[in-house]
């Protein structure tokens, strides 16, 4: 194989990595097989990409204009699909109970995993290693199981929250029936989910905080609550860029928690988008109209990456 | 490691601070206690679930509703299809994310940069969100209703990549420039210098794909049709989705399910808590 066949000249990476190396024979010619070595390399991820991104991809925007079931051969109809989901009120209300979850939760997430790191870097605190095992474990818990403790735990007949209400003479809540309250249940759990995989990220990034800086601002007289307003936040900027960029986007396609915890209820006041597309594509087999809901979102998650990234550049040039 | 670490703040703090460490404690215990309720609940029989008032620990220990979880469904089954899929994704998710990370480490080129720009989409636009047509792909593929259906469009994962990406930009290039000059060919370079080399970074990938893909939901949701071919939370979900949930049976089944997580963190607790996973992004 060509790529396995040592030739003189050496390639020149930009730059020259010591001294030692002869320069005549570092020439600029490249062997062939620092080309056709990358390419198979990659060549599996290409493939996959390509069948399983790309594919499902432009298939999807093909389905849209379609009225496919699944069987039978596609039939193009134009926009009509498009058309009867701008005045479908289940497409407007799954969206905006979608956009109602994200705004709420992203925050609570945040909050959350940078509140508990905090309190896990500091010294002042004891029994900070069994706190962190306690706090990651519900990593190790799937979004379903998830879904199942907390419906345990918060059972509008039969839950334990409930039981202690009583037990305290507090009214009974409907967790269950109250479409706000079980929406709140949902954050609730999801924040109780998610804090462990962004607290590593804050740990990691806290202590990468050069603890001079800290205390350089302490020596001049700085508050605690300005030492971490104005270093430690701003310096967690890129952490919390990405803790806050793919906890939107992952509460844009929360599903499977949600599946578990209450099904979309009570009836389909809290059906989030994902399960909108479930529920048409799969359970009414309308694969087209499916796949125009699937395109919507698609273009509400580019929108939101785009701007948030967009906020992070500008950040960076202020 | 932890003595020079905790000087500098002792000092710093003069001592430990009650109030803190009250504030943390209060929420730890917040925080293990639905796992507490859930655990100790599903060791209480089916009657007194539900019986006031409640108890925190059964009065009647029982491990009755694990019994029937086990016998009423295949659960050697389910939990035989989900390791067979974590494990074999793992691998591949493994190889596959050196090698494309290892591309994009070491060789310069336009089509990489493309590539890699794709790989970052991929981030942004999760395909699962397009089930109804990612459906039809998997079907005319001839995955439907079969494991190899959920392994292999699971094996990319941009968060491997970016970790091997990342892991082999430190590697020092004159590694690789001393192997090519004694005749070494780049993919041997790779399999035999480079590879061994990221083992901690493997560890670590290999962690966090095990699970990904043991608690994965929407992917098995999709493919799997068969109840021969379900995965433990599939069949979860089908305990949960009844009409007259089994709650006996429900908290059982669920926390044998996490059996297998709870041993991989206990076997690698160390290498998951510490993981650099700055350049990881949640799959």
């Amino acid at each position: 194989m060509s790529q396995e066949t040592p030739v003189a000249a050496v390639p020149a990476p930009a730059p020259p990595p010591g001294p030692t190396l002869t320069p005549r024979r570092r020439s600029g010619l490249r062997r062939p097989g620092q080309t056709v070595a990358p390419l198979l390399f990659i060549s599996v991820a290409v493939v996959l990409f390509v069948v399983f991104f790309v594919g499902p991809g432009s298939l999807g925007l093909y389905y849209s204009f379609t009225d496919y079931t699944g069987v039978g051969d596609p039939e193009f109809t134009g926009l009509a699909n498009y058309q009867e989901l701008f005045g479908d009120e289940q497409f407007y209300s799954s969206i905006g109970r979608t956009v109602l979850y994200t705004v709420l939760a992203v925050p609570a997430h945040y909050v959350a995993a940078l509140g508990l790191s905090l309190l896990l870097v500091s010294a002042a605190a004891r029994f900070r290693t069994a706190a962190r095992i306690i706090f990651f474990l519900p990593w190790l818990i799937s979004p379903i199981v998830t879904g199942v403790i907390w419906r345990w735990m918060f059972g509008e007949n039969f839950g334990l929250v409930n039981y202690v209400m009583t037990v305290l003479s507090l009214p009974r809540q409907q967790w269950e029936t109250n479409g706000d309250l079980a929406l709140a249940v949902v954050i609730l759990a999801s924040t109780w989910a998610g804090t462990a995989f962004n607290m590593l990220l804050f740990i990691a990034a806290l202590r990468n905080i050069p603890r001079s800086y800290l205390e350089a601002a302490q020596v001049d007289g700085a508050s605690a609550a300005q030492r971490f307003f104005r270093i430690t936040l701003p310096l967690l900027r890129p952490t919390s860029f990405m803790v806050i960029l793919l906890g939107t986007l992952g509460a844009m396609k929360e599903f499977a928690m949600v599946q578990a915890l209450n099904g979309g209820g009570p009836g389909t006041e809290n059906m989030f988008i994902v399960q909108y597309i479930y529920q048409t594509g799969f359970e009414r087999a309308q694969i087209g109209y499916a796949s125009a809901v699937s395109m919507v979102l698609m273009v509400i998650l580019i929108v939101i990456a785009l701007v948030q990234m967009r906020f992070d550049r500008k950040d960076d040039l202020a | 490691m932890t003595a020079p670490l905790m000087a500098v703040p002792r000092r710093l703090f003069r001592g430990v601070n009650i109030w803190l460490t009250l504030l943390l404690v209060v929420i730890a215990a917040l925080f293990a206690f639905p796992m507490l309720w859930f655990v100790l609940s599903s060791f209480k029989p089916g009657t007194e679930l539900f019986s006031l008032p409640l108890s925190l620990f059964p009065s009647d220990w029982t491990t009755s509703g694990y019994v029937t979880a086990w016998n009423r469904f295949a659960f050697w089954r389910y939990f035989a299809n989900t390791g067979v899929v974590a494990l074999v994704t793992t691998a591949f998710t493994v190889l596959v994310s050196a090698m494309t990370g290892y591309a994009f480490a070491k060789y310069k080129a336009w089509w990489l940069r493309v590539f890699f720009i794709c790989v970052l989409v991929t981030t942004m636009l999760p395909t699962e969100v397009i089930m109804p047509s990612t459906f039809a792909v998997i079907r005319d593929l001839g995955l439907y209703n079969s494991l190899a259906g959920i392994i292999v469009p699971s094996i990319l994962t941009a968060t491997g990549i970016f970790m091997f990406r990342q892991y082999f930009r430190t590697v020092p290039d004159e590694l690789l420039e001393a192997a090519r000059i004694d005749g070494v060919g780049e993919i041997r370079a790779f399999f035999q210098i480079m590879l061994p080399i990221a083992r901690p970074i493997a560890v670590v990938l290999a962690i966090f794909s095990f699970q990904w893909r043991w608690n994965d939901y929407i992917w098995p949701l999709i493919v799997l049709n068969d109840p021969n071919n379900y995965t433990l939370q599939i069949a979860l979900r089908s305990i949960v989705g009844a009409d007259n949930i089994d709650w006996s049976v429900l908290l059982s089944a669920s926390v044998i399910s996490l059996v297998p997580m709870v041993i991989l963190f206990a076997v690698f607790q160390r290498q998951i808590m510490s993981a650099d996973i700055n350049s990881g992004l949640k799959d």
